[in-house]
């Protein structure tokens, strides 16, 4: 069994998102903890990047405050290969656009992985037409690529987002950027419905879930919850000292995703 | 000319029908913007193969743009020069001021084709954002323009333009508030509103297919000079020369001539202070990498993170660069050089005192390449270079970086 496969067996999951190296290189292990802590499933880590372009301003102050810090790549798998170390069972994707994915080859990048113990990659503007980019190399090195859905992918192109698709699949809800406005619950219902029949892997439901509310409804019908801008919001308010209050909500996000099922 | 690697039978086929150009182009966006890009491209092969389009695109090109524009042979220039003989292809003839009108022409037919109500597009010194206000007016289309708050800041008139012709004008503060940002904060919008807006894009860059369909709409400009100069002459230039940021006044110049083995052809990047100091020279100080939806030349860090480009003309400050120059580059069919933003300030005076043409500072870089070669090549011999643009929109800035207070 994956990492993945044992997190997504328990029934619908967290998966909680933050930028790597926001406020600091330093300061993410003690947030990454704060996360299992609070009862996240998945960790999805943020590789910064300068252009952002499907990000809302949450995660793109995210972006600019870790590069800022000074923050590497090298960093970044520095940070993903010490929480695998100290969190061996709990699945770890990096999250992230093209050009630092591939800038030193994608047999590079997706041996980095490797090593550093990373499960799955989402790699936001490497659509399945432009694959060759980055999936053989993932593939190659049992890394899963974690495509993403969204509202405009039709019946006619989700076969090819689920060709090469491993770990889970990430819907987007809305059209749109990260931690904006959250789609019409019966959207997604509908939406998770149709993507379920095709999908031999666990679907999890992102962009625009703020609260434990929305995701306690979402949980419901999906194998997994994706909450970002929400929790980087508070590495933005409290810096350094974010542990406390990202895992106090991702311990309300958690509750309500896990006790989803049983009411 | 030596080719890097053999020579293909035309260098007039890209791309391929995945969008690439060579190793280059392609369609690196956001999933929910994909089946877009694939409806546009399936929209722009039919609008290609319809008469009707390209009659309304002609019609609209030469009595509301005012093509074809002028083919000039510049005397003074070329006896000062004491060299080729410089000759220019007027395209700042153009309503609106510069080429950039050429390409609006044929995306908004195409967004009115498609159904959509809604337009954006990114512009940095103004210029492709006014030709976008321009044809949305004409068209009667609402109009979304996102512009860098720091060339907000130092572009006024063309804000005030485009607000006269009726667009909104978006300042955009993310990142260092310049084109880049621009462009990302359009794509941010695109995303949310898909279903009814067109994103008109101002250069031959992108996700495919619109590297290809803007060099299409602007080889206008090739197509006529081609003509032009072999009805006046009875033969081909031996040298075609233009400034490059994205590059669209380039391809849309080269591309006509690409499969003529005798012309040359040099695009011009900004070299801004200095290729050791701030530039904008992707050829020329960058590498291969993915941005804003194709594979190309960017200025970047080893890490894959995004420079800043510099220049002194706002129109060239872009760290990337259209994906059928990096592959022209690659081939070996077009040589590239750059210009500094002093040199360019000397071919915008050396322009106006000699031709009495005020330049836009684009082709002032085009300018400065065609001062440095003429001398080099002999008396019969003819250089064509793109006059991309008029130097209206820049009198304030050359005047503040000739220490002229106004």
């Amino acid at each position: 069994m994956t990492r993945f496969e044992q997190a997504f067996a328990k029934g619908p999951a967290l998966v909680a998102f933050v930028t790597g190296g926001d406020p600091t290189p330093d300061a993410t292990a003690a947030i990454l903890d704060a996360l299992v802590e609070g009862g996240a499933d998945v960790i999805e880590l943020g590789m910064p990047f300068t252009d952002p372009m499907a990000d809302g301003p949450a995660i793109q102050r995210a972006n600019l405050r870790s590069l800022g810090a000074g923050t590497t790549t090298a960093d970044i798998f520095a940070i993903a290969a010490a929480f695998r170390a100290r969190h061996p069972q709990v699945p770890l994707v990096l999250m992230g656009y093209a050009n630092p994915m591939i800038t030193r080859g994608p047999e590079w990048f997706a041996a980095e992985c490797a090593k550093a113990g990373v499960d799955g990659v989402i790699c936001v503007d490497i659509p399945p037409e432009e694959d060759p980019e980055l999936g053989p190399a993932l593939r190659g090195a049992g890394v899963a690529l974690i495509r993403l859905a969204t509202p405009t992918t039709d019946a006619a192109r989700l076969p090819a987002v689920l060709e090469g698709s491993s770990g889970f699949l990430y819907y987007v809800s809305v059209a749109g950027i990260t931690g904006m406005q959250q789609a019409a619950q019966a959207s997604i219902d509908e939406a998770v419905a149709r993507i379920k029949q095709h999908a031999k892997i666990p679907v999890a439901v992102g962009f625009g879930v703020r609260t434990p509310e929305q995701a306690a409804a979402i949980a419901k019908v999906a194998d997994g919850v994706v909450v970002g801008s929400a929790l980087v919001d508070l590495v933005g308010q409290h810096g350094v000292n974010a542990a406390g209050p990202v895992r106090e909500l991702t311990r309300a996000l958690a509750d309500a995703v896990h006790s989803a099922r049983g009411e | 000319m030596t080719l890097q690697n053999p020579t293909p039978n035309t260098f007039r086929n890209q791309p391929d029908e995945r969008g690439h150009f060579g190793q280059f182009g392609g369609r690196y966006v956001a999933e929910t913007l994909m089946p877009l890009i694939l409806d546009l491209e399936r929209e722009y092969t039919a609008a290609k193969a319809d008469p009707a389009f390209q009659a309304e695109f002609d019609d609209l090109l030469e009595h509301y743009v005012g093509r074809p524009s002028p083919l000039y042979f510049a005397p003074r220039l070329t006896e000062e020069l004491g060299g080729g003989q410089v000759w220019f292809k007027r395209d700042e003839l153009n309503h609106t001021g510069a080429h950039k009108i050429n390409n609006c022409i044929g995306q908004i037919l195409l967004a009115i084709r498609m159904g959509k109500t809604r337009i954006i597009a990114e512009t940095g010194a103004g210029q492709h954002g006014v030709a976008t206000a321009t044809v949305c007016a004409r068209f009667g289309l609402p109009c979304v323009i996102f512009m860098g708050a720091t060339d907000v800041a130092r572009q006024q008139p063309n804000v005030f333009r485009m607000k006269l012709l009726g667009a909104e004008v978006v300042p955009v503060t993310a990142g260092a508030a310049t084109l880049k940002d621009a462009m990302n904060e359009a794509l941010r919008d695109w995303v949310a509103n898909v279903h009814d807006t067109f994103y008109i894009i101002g250069t031959a860059a992108g996700p495919h297919p619109y590297p290809e369909l803007v060099r299409d709409f602007q080889s206008v400009i090739g197509k006529e000079a081609r003509a032009q100069m072999l009805s006046r002459t009875g033969r081909l230039p031996d040298l075609l020369v233009a400034a490059i940021g994205g590059g669209s006044n380039a391809i849309g110049l080269f591309h006509p001539f690409l499969d003529d083995p005798s012309v040359k052809m040099l695009g011009v990047e900004a070299a801004g202070y200095g290729l050791d100091k701030d530039h904008a020279a992707s050829l020329a100080g960058g590498r291969p990498g993915i941005l804003h939806g194709n594979k190309t030349y960017l200025l970047q860090d080893g890490d894959g993170q995004i420079i800043e480009g510099h220049s002194i003309s706002a129109g060239l400050d872009y760290p990337g660069i259209g994906p059928e120059h990096a592959w022209l580059r690659d081939v070996g069919r077009v040589d590239y050089t750059s210009v500094t933003d002093v040199e360019a300030l000397d071919g915008f005076q050396l322009l106006c005192r000699t031709e009495g043409i005020i330049p836009a500072l684009e082709p002032a870089h085009a300018i400065a390449a065609v001062k440095r070669v003429a001398p080099t090549m002999p008396k019969d011999s003819i250089i064509l270079a793109n006059l991309c643009g008029r130097g209206d929109k820049d009198i304030f800035s050359v005047a503040a970086h000739l220490g002229v207070e106004l």
